[in-house]
């Protein structure tokens, strides 16, 4: 649930603009070309989500960013990015050397310390 | 290093993990890193540790082609295979993929796509699993297999683990 709430575009536009503090509903759905209903749609998905909490206020809405759920969300994709980063390091080195390479030679074993 | 931790790591919809990383080298070359055995056993080893004793890969639509990653420390091993689906010579590949001893259920699908810029190409991979509970899963435990903590501690997981 709170990766497919923070998958959509504008979902993630309207948690980033709560980071500095509650907002009214109407006032999350200015940047946006939708319509008023079409932002409260995307709210009340955050708010399923347990990533954003409502509050009346008068007349308004005010949305508050909640974001526990998406700590451990970080914590995972910075997992797997650690994981992924290891291998795309070791390329970045690769293709390094096979552009100091001169054309035409077959691979050859050289270490960093090489160059 | 020039490049190191700009790698973006993001989920797209319900079923996707869509990762970007830049690289300073032409296209046609990262592409040859991503198709030809020799190269492609350099570099996808993920953490420090593991070896790619088995890289059979031919850039051939409808080829099959199969990695075995093993563990230097105590030889243990995991393997990947899958079907090439799409390719476009410096541009795109597309494949499936599963683990022989998969941790989340069914296939992916991979597509990685490559667009150069002033000399640096930035690769864009998709992963689209075949549900949300299994890009959740995936995204939870990268590869790991039957690893269940992180690989800093895996040498003191498989000291716990009889070896065969």
């Amino acid at each position: 649930m709170t990766l497919s709430a923070v998958a959509d575009p504008t979902r993630r536009a309207i948690l980033k603009s709560l980071v500095d503090g509650p907002a009214p509903v109407t006032e999350l759905a200015r940047p946006y070309r939708m319509s008023q209903q079409a932002v409260s749609k995307h709210v009340s998905y955050l708010e399923k989500a347990r990533l954003i909490e409502k509050r009346r206020d008068g007349r308004l809405h005010i949305c508050k960013l909640t974001p526990e759920p998406l700590k451990e969300v970080a914590e995972w994709t910075e997992k797997y990015r650690e994981y992924w980063e290891a291998s795309f390091q070791r390329l970045d080195a690769l293709l390094e050397e096979l552009q100091a390479r001169p054309k035409g030679r077959g691979p050859k074993k050289r270490t960093r310390s090489d160059r | 290093m020039k490049n190191v931790g700009n790698l973006k790591v993001d989920t797209s919809g319900d079923r996707e993990i869509v990762m970007t990383r830049e690289f300073h080298a032409p296209r046609r070359l990262v592409f040859d890193a991503l198709i030809k055995p020799a190269l492609i056993q350099r570099w996808m080893l993920g953490p420090p540790g593991w070896s790619m004793p088995v890289c059979e890969f031919q850039a051939k639509v409808g080829a099959s082609y199969r990695f075995v990653w093993r563990n230097d420390s105590d030889g243990s091993e995991m393997g990947m295979g899958g079907v090439v689906r799409e390719i476009v010579p410096g541009e795109k590949l597309v494949a499936t993929e599963k683990f022989d001893q998969p941790w989340y259920p069914g296939e992916a699908v991979v597509t990685h796509s490559l667009v150069e810029k002033d000399g640096k190409t930035t690769l864009t991979m998709t992963i689209r699993y075949p549900s949300r509970e299994a890009r959740d899963t995936a995204l939870q435990s990268p590869m790991e297999q039957g690893v269940a903590a992180g690989y800093d501690r895996l040498e003191q997981v498989l000291a716990a683990i009889p070896t065969r």
